[in-house]
């Protein structure tokens, strides 16, 4: 399977030059790589890590990537002989001035704000120093593109959160968030997708389903896509 | 069909895991201890990747409805077939009406129970293995129950012995590769990771002191208690992808290791990762034991995955020639 689940790469994409700087590159043990972009979390950055990703993708020595936010963690078949040889290489493929424009779908999703869910939307606004109609109205007025899946099946981060609502992850997860929720976590924004421990900031809840393993491909977002939330209900 | 008896929480059907589907969000789960599931599959002349069956509470019991050969790997403990005692590491043809019963190992943590021509559940995302978050894989995404019921796939003609053989454990056979337990403390090495620098002179602490697997340890992954190891300043940092040995230092300064149901993306610095060689080990580590964290590196790793390739050719090799043996015998 592509990292853009197939569809989203074979849509027309523009190849732009993007000015090069220096990357992070470490391992996690022997066999994944993580490749960390300078600077701000941006689309011109994530752009880059896209084209990154579609370059190493089909290494034969490749057997997963996954792009994060504004990052690229390039997971082996085995163990190199040659570590230094795979990094330099890795470093020379970022250094091709290279960016990939995905232009996905637009996803939808209807979400009630407040409710019994939002357990901290108060949270937020003593945070942000903003109303709670503030809050939920800078949150569905934005636009928001999938920068990355991961986490949980089909949970996609979303860049485009209004800074005056960014929300540092809790220091201690809510133990029992539900599938579902509407959560700010940073200066990221998105839906859970699984029933668990959670650490970042609930302020609604969505119904729509967002993984489903039967189906090809299992998520509903893939990196490239734009979200709009829509402000379905708002309990206050 | 084999029939769950008697089980505790958690023992699922696991494979060698998911792959593929990682920047989707999907963990790749598959056997805590790849390595057993591996020999057991040789044992049994299966594929290695076939799907078995993880039992890490105790104790469990099966019945085998129809004649087939069965391998246990992993543990070092008890495995009674109608109340007879096995060794570990051991295959052995089974009849109908059988019982096999696993009984918590010493040391170990997880026994594995393969079946020629494997469970038979359908393949999710490519992989039979049970993905417990996401609740697909193995046997509808649960664990198992009593009286649940599996289907076993069409073996290849594989001769055993009516009494069985067995295969070397690991740990005696590779015990010159692999560091050698401490006073009872598992030696796992590691190489450091992204933000091991930040941890500048509390990175010390993070080798020399004793780690305890505490016990909200699980299949995600393992706690760590001891003396905490904190940053400087707190670090955010981006979400990124993250495997299976990954050793991250979240605020309280408790490591936590990710295992086969790892997350897939983090954001805590990531202090280390273990060697993949070593994981299997910690696969086999139980909840309350001690850990130690040894520094090592690439070329080190590459050494003891040759020792474990060469370990796994020996059995590639000697399981045929045995079954052609027994079925010459057997035609005279």
């Amino acid at each position: 399977m592509s990292f853009m689940q197939g569809k989203a790469l074979s849509t027309p994409a523009t190849i732009s030059t993007v000015t090069a700087d220096e990357p992070k590159i470490s391992t996690i043990g022997t066999g994944a790589y993580l490749i960390e972009a300078p600077g701000a979390f941006d689309l011109p950055t994530q752009r880059r890590i896209w084209a990154l990703a579609h370059a190493v993708e089909p290494w034969p020595e490749v057997r997963e990537i996954v792009p994060g936010v504004t990052n690229l963690l390039v997971i082996l078949k085995q163990t190199p002989e040659e570590p230094e040889q795979l990094q330099a290489r890795l470093k020379h493929e970022w250094d091709c001035p290279r960016s990939i424009d995905l232009t996905g779908k637009t996803v939808e999703i209807p979400v009630t704000y407040g409710g019994e869910h939002a357990t901290d939307l108060a949270a937020v606004c003593d945070y942000s120093g903003l109303g709670d109609r503030e809050v939920v109205r800078l949150h569905w007025q934005g636009n928001y593109t999938v920068v990355a899946l991961g986490s949980a099946p089909g949970f996609g981060y979303l860049h485009g959160l209004d800074p005056r609502i960014y929300m540092p992850r809790k220091t201690v997860p809510s133990l029992r968030m539900l599938k579902g929720t509407v959560t700010i976590g940073g200066m990221q924004t998105g839906v859970s997708v699984l029933t668990g421990p959670n650490g970042w900031n609930s302020i609604g809840f969505a119904e729509m389903q967002m993984f489903d393993p039967a189906k090809t491909p299992p998520a509903l977002l893939a990196p490239g896509d734009r979200v709009r939330f829509l402000p379905e209900r708002i309990e206050l | 069909m084999i029939e769950v008896l008697q089980t505790g929480p958690l023992n699922t059907v696991q494979d060698l895991g998911r792959f593929g589907f990682r920047n989707a969000g999907v963990t790749s789960s598959g056997a805590m201890d790849r390595l057993a599931l591996v020999v057991g599959n040789l044992l049994v002349g299966n594929d290695e990747g076939e799907a078995a069956l993880e039992v890490q509470t105790f104790p469990f019991r099966l019945r085998f409805d129809r004649d087939m050969t069965i391998a246990i790997t992993g543990a070092d403990g008890d495995a009674r077939l109608d109340g007879r005692r096995l060794p570990p590491w051991w295959a052995i043809p089974v009849s109908s009406g059988q019982v096999l019963e696993l009984e918590t190992p010493r040391r170990s943590a997880r026994t594995y129970l393969s079946l020629a021509g494997g469970i038979d559940v359908e393949p999710v995302l490519g992989s039979r293995s049970t993905s417990l978050r996401g609740g697909f894989g193995g046997l509808e995404g649960r664990f198992l129950a009593a009286n649940d019921r599996l289907a076993i796939g069409s073996a290849r003609a594989c001769a055993v012995p009516p009494g069985g053989f067995g295969a070397v454990p690991p740990e005696a056979a590779l015990a010159e590769h692999f560091p050698a337990p401490e006073d009872d403390t598992l030696l796992v090495r590691a190489i450091p990771a992204g933000e091991y620098a930040l941890f500048a002179a509390e990175a010390e602490r993070f080798w020399t002191q004793t780690w305890k697997i505490s016990s909200q340890s699980d299949r995600t992954g393992y706690r760590l208690s001891g003396e905490p190891i904190r940053l400087a300043s707190p670090v955010e940092l981006r979400s990124h992808g993250v495997v299976p040995g990954v050793v991250q230092m979240p605020p309280s300064g408790e490591p936590i290791i990710q295992m086969s149901d790892a997350n897939t993306a983090g954001g805590y610095p990531k202090i280390a990762g273990v060697i993949d060689v070593d994981l299997w080990r910690l696969g086999q580590a139980r909840i309350g034991s001690g850990i130690r964290f040894v520094q090592s590196s690439v070329a080190e790793a590459l050494a003891a995955e040759r020792a474990v390739q060469a370990y796994l050719d020996d059995i590639r090799r000697t399981v045929p020639m045995l079954s052609q043996a027994l079925a010459a015998m057997s035609r005279r």
